[in-house]
């Protein structure tokens, strides 16, 4: 009984960790590669999901809505990047915090007045609707092993791109060092355009599979890019080894401190207190996991630049 | 050929300004007579508010504009110093002149605390360290069942002051709280153009020149760091006061953002960047939220033409055309 929990769990953390990923992927490349802080990342994740959401509805098909709410959130991250972030990669992070919270809030607020402040509800394929049975007696629902394996398969196509193609050269390159990849040759342009579309997408594919399990809302990105941005510092800016490993680490720490910290707050100091102090504890685990990496590793994990 | 006209202050300087800043100080003095004529007191609580969030972007902006430091974790001491005052009162202690204080004490020790891990770090890294403090701080306080956890807890009422002066009258509480913020702004001022405000800046500037000289660079990051988080603390006691009501979104980290919109907004590294940028933040937000449920896409039109069009913030555009004339 006590190993199906910790296996379950485990599952479970996996799933938030690979989702995590997704979404920490996009991040880290604009950040590592354009030196810009993008918090309007999150917007692109609820965008997405309001994309897939409602053409899924309107449709009565999870993969029509997944596969043109991808398409349409990428066009949406370039468009985006053409008109004002391109704008603000030559300035100061400080400026670029407060254009992308600006963009964040037209997001906010432009999905508010398509879509109402109504939640959508996206349901998962019929065909993943049930449990699948793993081991004997332990069962574990189809969607989220669904989510796994997408999960993987996107990491997987994301270290064929970076690391054995020629664009994927140029994109580690720029990462490394802006200035010398655009001495070579490098159209930095097109390549930042490109990279932010590819994240965007990323974005959208998050948002599409966490649709179903969290609830598609206005205010939706903000949590999930804090939780983002934990991840690409803890595994070094621009790595996106270091997102895979940092994404994997907070979603299993976070899912196994939400399941085993009220437990065994309990025998410390009795099961009200816990109860009560539990969850926070949780949460704060994975800022203490964050600031321990700071402390001892001030770069992160993978350290790309210099 | 330059001359080096001593009559004129270096660019580590910083003048008040009293030429346009006295008569915006009468005109604020005059706010509650000018609203209680036109009859309509609401004013002076929106005024309070924005003067109490003048106060906390500035404390933000002599560590950010004038320390080099991006923290994004500053409304945590803004909700310590909420709490502290919450939970004095709780327990029965309601003088401003305890409770305040003990306020920016506790905001300073957190700081202290924070400052001595996190200034190890560089850059984007030192941005999320804050922010992790800042949010292991919040769901601290939302675990604080006794203290109203997730829900907040409302205040008896207003700290005491003595003195013949009423906090509970809000015409009162403005004019103390108008006070708390001028005499900061001269103190900073003052902390500015000495000697601590001068390395201070210097290390904002070039961090290892400063080192290789010989200054203790990270202890001075530290005091700046740890002075601002006093400052917000006095913030966040005003701000407990005012409401009546403490809440863990004192210290979400979406309030961080916006103490940090504000100093970006009015000018990082202007004296009176925190003070403009609260008061055109705030203003903008009530004004658009009048005639609008959508203000949000307007604030968000308004902060993104400021960042193309003024590049360093409000006040830029108020010495540029002083250049010009």
């Amino acid at each position: 009984m006590n190993t199906i929990l910790i296996l379950e769990q485990m599952l479970n953390g996996l799933q938030f960790g690979l989702m995590l990923f997704l979404l920490a992927a996009g991040l880290t490349l604009v950040f590592g590669i354009m030196d810009m802080i993008n918090l309007a990342h999150g917007s692109l994740y609820m965008v997405g999901a309001y994309l897939i959401a409602s053409i899924a509805q309107a449709t009565g098909s999870f993969w029509l809505g997944l596969g043109v709410g991808i398409v349409g959130t990428a066009i949406f991250g370039m468009l985006v990047e053409m008109t004002v972030l391109r704008r603000l990669y030559q300035r100061d992070h400080v400026s670029q915090v407060l254009g992308t919270f600006a963009i964040l809030l037209m997001c906010n607020e432009g999905v508010r007045m398509i879509w109402g402040s109504q939640p959508l509800s996206l349901n998962p394929p019929a065909a993943l609707a049930g449990p699948v049975e793993l081991v004997t007696g332990f069962y574990y629902p189809a969607y989220r092993l669904f989510i796994i394996s997408v999960g993987l398969l996107v990491a997987g196509l994301l270290y064929v791109l970076i690391a054995h193609t020629r664009v994927g050269m140029q994109v580690r390159a720029g990462a490394a060092n802006r200035e010398m990849a655009m001495a070579m040759g490098t159209n930095v342009q097109r390549l930042f355009t490109a990279v932010f579309g590819v994240g965007a997408a990323l974005c959208a594919v998050a948002g599409g599979m966490l649709g179903p399990l969290l609830a598609v809302q206005v205010g939706m990105g903000e949590s999930i890019l804090i939780l983002a941005f934990v991840v690409i510092v803890i595994g070094g800016i621009g790595s996106i080894r270091g997102a895979l490993l940092g994404a994997l680490l907070v979603g299993i720490v976070d899912t196994a401190g939400r399941t085993m910290i009220p437990p065994s707050l309990g025998y410390l100091v009795g099961p009200e207190a816990a109860s009560n102090a539990g969850p926070a504890v949780a949460s704060i685990l994975i800022y203490v996991l964050m600031a321990a990496v700071l402390f001892f590793k001030p770069r992160g994990l993978f350290p790309t630049h210099g | 050929m330059q001359t080096q006209n001593t009559s004129v202050p270096s660019l580590l300087d910083h003048s008040l300004q009293l030429r346009w800043s006295l008569p915006v100080l009468a005109l604020l003095a005059a706010l509650p007579v000018l609203a209680s004529l036109a009859g309509d007191t609401f004013y002076v609580g929106l005024a309070t508010r924005i003067l109490i969030f003048a106060l906390a972007a500035t404390s933000l902006n002599l560590i950010l504009g004038f320390g080099g430091m991006v923290s994004f974790g500053h409304a945590a001491f803004v909700g310590l110093g909420a709490y502290t005052v919450a939970i004095l009162m709780q327990n029965g202690m309601v003088s401003a002149w305890v409770a305040w204080p003990v306020a920016m004490v506790v905001s300073a020790a957190f700081a202290l605390l924070i400052g001595w891990v996190s200034l190890r770090t560089q850059g984007v890294y030192f941005i999320m360290i804050t922010l992790a403090f800042a949010q292991m701080l919040y769901y601290l306080v939302v675990s604080l069942k006794a203290y109203g956890g997730d829900d907040g807890m409302s205040l008896a009422g207003r700290s005491s002051l003595g003195l013949g002066i009423d906090l509970g009258e809000d015409t009162h509480f403005y004019y103390v709280t108008l006070a708390i913020l001028v005499a900061a702004m001269v103190l900073i001022t003052r902390l500015l153009n000495a000697r601590f405000g001068h390395v201070l800046q210097a290390i904002r500037e070039n961090e290892v020149r400063m080192t290789a000289i010989g200054f203790p660079v990270f202890r001075y990051k530290l005091v700046a760091f740890t002075l601002a988080g006093a400052l917000a603390g006095l913030a966040g006691a005003l701000l407990a006061n005012q409401g009546s009501f403490v809440s863990p979104a004192l210290m979400q980290w979406s309030q961080s953002g916006m103490l940090m919109i504000m100093v970006i907004l009015g000018g990082v590294g202007h004296l009176y960047g925190g003070v403009l940028g609260a008061i055109v933040f705030l203003l903008l937000e009530e004004v658009l939220s009048h005639y609008t449920i959508h203000w949000q896409l307007g604030l968000g039109a308004v902060l993104l033409g400021v960042v193309l069009l003024a590049p360093n913030g409000l006040t830029s555009l108020l010495r540029r055309k002083g250049a010009a004339a």
